[in-house]
């Protein structure tokens, strides 16, 4: 059966079926509306305002690659300039093959690169390191939590660097829903509060996050960069099959075979959910040692990051995390007693094996 | 000194150990100074599960049994009486007089004398047990308390098409779910019941949570799964056993010699991957294995949720379905976007929309009337979406015909539509008329007619 006709331009062949509607289209028509789809995006939230210098969270992944392709092709018509920034996580055998990815695209694009790296920016902290310590526990390791708070300060960090005033991610509608998901099997309800809508506007001096693929589905980006034969790098890091976030992707699959439409729905709820005051996190201030924006004493980083160097890798993982000196918490109140014994949930790290100290 | 209804057992197979639990709970003294006579409705829905007629009263039989031992009055419902249903359930709390649809039953009177008469809970009247007991008869055709008649054959086999010709196990499971509730909600209105509790167990609720997250229901999900539910006005639905673990209740009822009768629901013997829920319910189970703490941790989440619509939001319009607040504004609404796209390349250019429009409401008649197809057909689809709320909406496009819907549901769209459309007026004769039309009225017309043309 030879294939229907492009629904768009009734001239070629369909080449492919978009995921959510259905709709058969040629390789060229698809590009165009995916690309038309995230220039909508960006102007309905107003996300990039004429002038803007962009940096780009680029990691070699599919992701970032189209995110920063789409935006390249965007540039123009937004007004925008465009800086790459890649981050060093100093994880072997996976990062420096992702960063020659990344060096490729720059120098294909002719657009200029930074590359801040965490041992660098914190002190010889390398996610190496930082999975060496925390292991042992008997439980998941929890160094993703680590290179996700940190790699967004390095991220910020770099932006600095360029000069920057907006930054980008490439995450997309299927990263949102498994975040909700993981939000929610974690009982994480400050960042349930906090998620949904479009990015962060960038409080006290942070700069605004947008993320301006994520309405987009991962099958559709993966088809773009098929059909505008984009080089990424497309391997696993290697400590992410221990992240609890496999467990919110295994089910997002599933998910979507029963309900193609179950990312989308996701988004949908996080957006609107409605938790109570108290639940919500505090007003961010600034942290007490490095100045970024913190909802308690400590910003997360060097929360961790002082956890990590008196060997406690714990220290700020779980509830009541975050600024815990030995005085006292300044965080939100521990779990009731009427669940006893229950770790804080699961890969937020119940210290049950190794650390004496409850940090609850 | 309210008056409760108790759902037990319900033919829904996991429900009934629970929720005999809880009616025995109840007839233990300790309970006895809060409630007066509580009653006991066990619903049929063999219909909808596939059983056979002996089956059906096989089920029927067993619970009768149970429910004589419990001492408590006892009402049987079949859901095919859904056919029979009049709108005023749809409504909050039925003020004005329905004497317009004047082909509605009998018992719809009645629930408006006993309206009249008993007054609602806010009323604090509730009468006493002696007169308590003259309801054991009650005036209305709708419930038998004997079941000695299998309902009409009719409406049986209306169900039976209406639940097969939705297309997904998640759809049918949701559109029992809303029958059901629409029913039981009946029913205690008829009899002027103010409460009605549900044996949910924390498990339970932790999987209705997730699942309602999943399908687009984040904002009601303090309705769906708190400790009680007004969004019906007059009547609230509370569950009482929502602290208890399904194990704990497996326990008590053994300790304790509870019986149970266990029926088939629509989902049993089906496959994992067959629906929403049975995905969800599979992955906390297992996941509540390897992470103990899991479904504890996601009932506590739910107990952060509060019932406020979104900040800014007022009290809007109604789902005709769930009668929550509808959570589908355009103006910046990520996913409204997301859903118009879908049939975004279908328009030549594609101009950037600023994505403020209209209330929802005004989606008017003549965006349907432009694809191919039929035209009122359209038109009457178009008007019962229009006014369902996000999750609602995601169930119907599974249904691919509204006229198999029991007709309570279409009556009530009609009469709201009517009542809108007076509203919008100005908008919909102007120019412009188009341009303010939301993005969902867009995405939906789109949708049907990219469908065909796929």
């Amino acid at each position: 059966m030879p294939a229907p006709q492009c629904a768009s331009c009734h001239a070629a062949r369909a080449a492919l079926r978009r995921p959510r509607s259905g709709q058969a289209l040629c390789g060229a028509c698809f590009c165009a509306a995916f690309e038309a789809e995230v220039l909508h995006t960006v102007l309905a939230g107003r996300l990039l305002p004429p002038g803007a210098v962009v940096a780009v969270g680029a990691s070699g992944g599919k992701d970032s690659t189209v995110l920063a392709h789409v935006l390249r092709e965007l540039a123009p018509r937004l007004g925008v300039s465009l800086r790459l920034v890649a981050v060093d996580e100093g994880i072997g055998g996976y990062r420096d093959a992702a960063l020659a990815a990344v060096r490729r695209q720059a120098a294909r694009w002719d657009l200029p690169l930074t590359v801040v790296a965490y041992a660098d920016l914190f002190g010889g902290w390398t996610m190496d390191a930082v999975a060496r310590s925390t292991a042992g526990s008997g439980r998941s390791r929890a160094c993703c939590t680590f290179c996700g708070v940190l790699r967004r300060r390095a991220l910020e960090e770099g932006a600095r660097l360029v000069g920057a005033t907006h930054i980008v991610t490439g995450h997309n509608a299927d990263d949102m829903a498994e975040t909700v998901l993981m939000n929610f099997l974690r009982g994480d309800a400050g960042r349930l509060a906090r998620g949904g809508g479009l990015g962060s506007r960038g409080e006290g001096g942070a700069l605004p996050r947008c993320r301006p693929l994520q309405l987009a589905s991962q099958k559709e980006v993966v088809l773009y960069a098929h059909f505008r034969r984009l080089d990424y790098f497309s391997e696993e890091c290697v400590y992410a099959p221990e992240a609890f976030r496999g467990h919110a992707r295994h089910l997002l699959k599933l998910l979507e075979a029963a309900r193609p439409s179950a990312a989308l729905d996701l988004v949908h709820s996080a957006e609107r959910l409605a938790l109570a005051p108290a639940a919500r996190p505090p007003p961010p201030g600034a942290c007490s040692r490095c100045g970024a924006l913190a909802s308690r004493a400590l910003c997360q980083a060097c929360a961790l990051l002082d956890g990590l160097q008196r060997g406690r890798p714990r220290l700020a993982i779980g509830k009541g995390r975050g600024g815990r000196d030995e005085e006292g918490s300044s965080g939100p109140p521990p779990p009731p007693p009427s669940d006893p014994g229950s770790a804080p949930g699961p890969a937020a790290g119940g210290c049950g094996a190794t650390c004496k100290e409850r940090c609850e | 000194m309210v008056r409760v209804a108790t759902l037990t057992p319900t033919p829904l197979l996991r429900m009934s150990p629970t929720q005999t639990a809880g009616a025995v709970t109840l007839a233990r003294p300790c309970w006895g100074q809060f409630l007066e006579t509580p009653r006991v409705s066990g619903k049929k829905e063999g219909a909808a599960c596939g059983q056979s007629p002996e089956d059906r009263a096989k089920t029927v039989a067993e619970m009768k049994l149970i429910l004589q031992t419990l001492g408590f009055p006892w009402h049987f419902v079949a859901l095919e009486e859904v056919f029979g249903l009049s709108p005023s359930v749809l409504r909050c709390s039925a003020q004005e007089p329905v004497g317009a649809v004047g082909t509605y039953k009998v018992a719809v009177d009645s629930f408006l004398q006993q309206q009249h008469t008993l007054g609602t809970e806010r009323a604090g009247g509730s009468p006493s047990p002696a007169q308590g007991e003259e309801w054991l008869s009650p005036p209305g055709t709708q419930e038998s308390q004997d079941p000695a008649g299998p309902p009409p054959a009719a409406q049986t086999e209306a169900l039976s098409r209406l639940f097969g010709s939705v297309k997904t196990l998640t759809a049918k499971e949701e559109f029992l779910h809303t029958l059901r509730t629409h029913l039981i909600l009946h029913v205690a209105r008829t009899h002027g019941y103010s409460k009605v509790m549900t044996g949910d167990s924390c498990t339970r609720l932790a999987i209705k949570l997730m699942t309602s997250l999943a399908l687009g229901r984040g904002a009601f999900l303090a309705w769906d799964t708190g400790f009680s539910d007004e969004r019906h006005g007059d009547v609230v639905v509370v569950r009482p056993m929502r602290d208890h673990t399904l194990k704990e209740v497996a326990f008590y009822n053994r300790l304790f010699a509870v019986p149970s009768v266990f029926t088939p629901a629509i989902d049993t013997k089906a496959p994992e991957k067959a629906s929403v829920h049975r995905l969800m319910e599979g992955f906390l189970l297992r996941l509540q294995a390897q992470f103990p703490s899991t479904v504890s941790t996601v009932y506590r989440t739910s107990e952060k949720l509060v019932k406020a619509p979104r900040d800014g939001c007022a009290a809007g319009p109604r789902c005709l379905l769930c009668m929550c607040t509808l959570d589908v504004d355009a103006a910046d609404s990520a996913t409204a976007f997301g859903a118009q796209t879908s049939g975004f390349s279908q328009t030549q250019p594609p101009t950037p929309r600023a994505g403020a429009g209209a209330p929802t409401e005004a989606g008017g008649a003549q965006d349907r009337c432009r694809g191919a197809g039929p035209c009122g057909r359209e038109d009457s689809r178009a008007q019962v979406i229009e006014q369902l709320c996000y999750g609602c909406r995601a169930n119907m496009k599974d249904v691919p015909s509204l006229d198999l819907l029991p007709p309570y549901i279409l009556a009530e769209a009609q009469l709201r539509s009517q009542r809108a459309s007076q509203e919008i007026q100005e908008y919909l004769v102007e120019n412009g008329a188009e341009e303010m039309q939301t993005a969902e009225s867009r995405a939906w017309g789109h949708q049907e007619s990219g469908a065909r043309i796929a």
